[in-house]
């Protein structure tokens, strides 16, 4: 660290364009070694045939052409895009009527609100744990609970059919607090005056949340969106810890499909490759979305004009 | 008028009923599987309370499968990467505000976006290479790339909001920058170090996915511990839920105890994230 140092003129008085290269270089240092080290080298291995303890050989895009000729990952696909579909659309809904409901007053809010973002900062394997005991068809609570109600029992986790929306719930009762968190932020920076003069206008509470409360807190709706989804794609442990991918491969999301085929199968060239396209699906979601809210955005001020 | 203001009461009672009991009765039914003997897990109906508690469970847990060793692992690997990225991250957050260098985000920002098992591969075979597989610092620093970010992004939002005045008048005083940082700039943003502090924690002790391909037998932390424990003894659920109950408490409790904060450093830095 002190090298770096030495090699920039020494401090001076002229306070106005300091250095404060110093407080940086740490993190440049850290930063180059497990992050932009790891990404270099993943994309130069995934150009490699390389399976552990095997000697390496460059092969090019080779990696890259066998993608779409490979069903798992096809498969694998077609998984991660449903359960990030479902794993953003349901928390955010229901986090916003949460958010909705948390901006009212209330006793004891502040508890209750600790109470509802646990389930987010709870440790996921542990959680994943107990859940896999109440989707047990036999002895599981949710049957029971069903039955309470009249319903047949389910499969849950272990039925391919049910898997993903099993693990979406999961995912859902997880991460709807984040959604209710950002959404919140948004209600409370509303000022109160367009609800006064809309209550004087006669406007019932449901108009008033779709005209006036809806449009103002839609960019962070927005905003909690592209984080759920950035999220519910790299959805990991809570699938790996119930179903690792089960039954059969019904729940095989990329992630965990590229968990098997660099750590299980140690194929890492391919590995490489998947974790590449992985990270260029991601941000091309990302960018699918910021290009909407644009569009919208341009929509909404021309239909204003 | 008095009729529609209870309505709306009961509207609002139920509706926090609705949000809240998913969470609330998830972890009650957790707490009630850990104190249940096996007979009571599997009785149909089930039962919430049982008859006779069975704390065995939670003794069972604390004498068996190396526990201890398990739990101080996590305290290891979670201390370290949490001091460490104190250390790297608020200097770094104070330069980068300071500097205004905000292109240099994209980083913290690629790293928020990139899967955590992108890092794993080729930082285990530099592990393999280096041949620090089998202790736990192959752990420490690839939790640095969950703690690092966190540290980073969230000072850099709170130096932000600090006041310049009072380091420029330092400055004219002829105080240098690192006496600035050291004496001004850093005892006023304590609660952001408290909110990168605990945020940075958490997501480090919940950290699965680093700790099943890095973590040998001796090596594990508690969530890796918890995850070989279900295929050891598939049906034995009191123990199991004890486990994992004691795995998340500290989480919880932080949540509980310091949720100002969390709350504060989640919605400051997702806002700032989108």
């Amino acid at each position: 660290m002190s090298e770096p140092q030495t090699a920039t003129p020494p401090p001076r008085k002229a306070w106005r364009v300091p250095s404060y290269w110093p407080f940086v270089i740490p993190a440049l240092i850290v930063v180059a070694g497990i992050i932009v080290f790891p990404w270099l080298f993943t994309i130069w291995m995934s150009m490699h045939e390389w399976k552990v303890g095997a000697p390496t050989t460059f092969v090019g895009l080779a990696n890259y052409i066998r993608l779409p000729s490979d069903p798992r990952f096809v498969e694998a696909v077609g998984h991660t895009i449903t359960y990030t579909l479902l794993s953003v659309i349901l928390p955010v809904i229901f986090g916003t009527f949460a958010a909705v409901i948390f901006h009212q007053k209330f006793p004891f809010r502040g508890f209750l609100r600790g109470l509802f973002i646990m389930p987010m900062m709870a440790t996921p394997v542990a959680v994943a744990l107990v859940w896999t005991m109440m989707f047990h068809p036999q002895l599981g609570v949710l049957n029971y609970i069903l039955s309470l109600f009249g319903l047949p029992a389910e499969l849950w986790v272990f039925h391919p059919g049910s898997v993903i929306p099993s693990l979406v719930m999961v995912e859902t009762w997880q991460w709807t607090p984040l959604v209710m968190l950002i959404v919140l932020g948004g209600l409370s920076a509303i000022p109160s005056e367009p609800y006064e003069s809309a209550r004087i206008d006669g406007a019932n509470a449901w108009q008033m949340f779709r005209y006036i409360t809806l449009p103002l807190i839609t960019p962070f709706i927005f905003v909690a969106s592209m984080i759920r989804m950035i999220d519910a794609v790299k959805s990991f442990d809570i699938i790996f810890a119930i179903t690792q991918g089960g039954p059969g491969s019904a729940s095989e999301t990329i992630n965990l499909y590229l968990y098997s085929v660099a750590f299980v199968y140690y194929d890492i060239g391919y590995g490489s490759a998947i974790a590449v396209v992985f990270f260029v699906l991601i941000v091309v979601l990302a960018a699918i979305m910021l290009y909407m809210r644009q569009r919208l955005h341009w929509n909404q001020t021309g239909g204003a004009a | 008028m008095r009729l529609r203001a209870l309505l709306s009461n009961l509207g609002l009672a139920l509706g926090v009923f609705i949000i809240v009991s998913p969470a609330i009765l998830f972890f009650i039914w957790m707490a009630s599987l850990s104190v249940k003997m096996e007979i009571d897990n599997a009785s149909y109906p089930p039962v919430l309370i049982p008859a006779q508690f069975a704390w065995e469970n939670y003794a069972s847990v604390f004498n068996s499968n190396r526990f201890t060793t398990y739990f101080f692992n996590s305290l290891i690997v979670t201390g370290s990467a949490t001091l460490l990225a104190l250390l790297i991250g608020v200097p770094a957050g104070y330069g980068i505000a300071r500097m205004q260098a905000h292109k240099s985000t994209i980083v913290v920002l690629i790293a928020r976006i990139t899967p955590g098992l992108s890092y794993l591969i080729p930082l285990f075979l530099l592990f393999q290479w280096v041949g620090l597989l089998g202790t736990l610092w192959p752990q420490i620093i690839i939790h640095l790339v969950v703690t690092v970010p966190i540290a980073i992004w969230i000072m850099i939002g709170y130096f932000e909001t600090t006041p310049m005045e009072l380091e420029e008048a330092a400055m004219i005083d002829g105080a240098t920058r690192w006496q600035v940082f050291r004496h001004v700039a850093l005892p006023i943003a304590k609660p952001g170090i408290a909110v990168a502090f605990i945020l940075a924690i958490i997501f480090s002790w919940n950290n699965f996915v680093f700790g099943i391909v890095l973590a040998s037998r001796g090596t594990r932390t508690l969530p890796v511990a918890v995850y070989n424990m279900i295929s050891f003894d598939q049906l034995s659920w009191g123990p199991l839920a004890a486990a994992a109950l004691i795995v998340t408490l500290p989480v919880l409790l932080l949540t509980v105890f310091a949720q100002r904060q969390i709350v504060a450093g989640l919605t400051d830095g997702a806002v700032k994230g989108g």
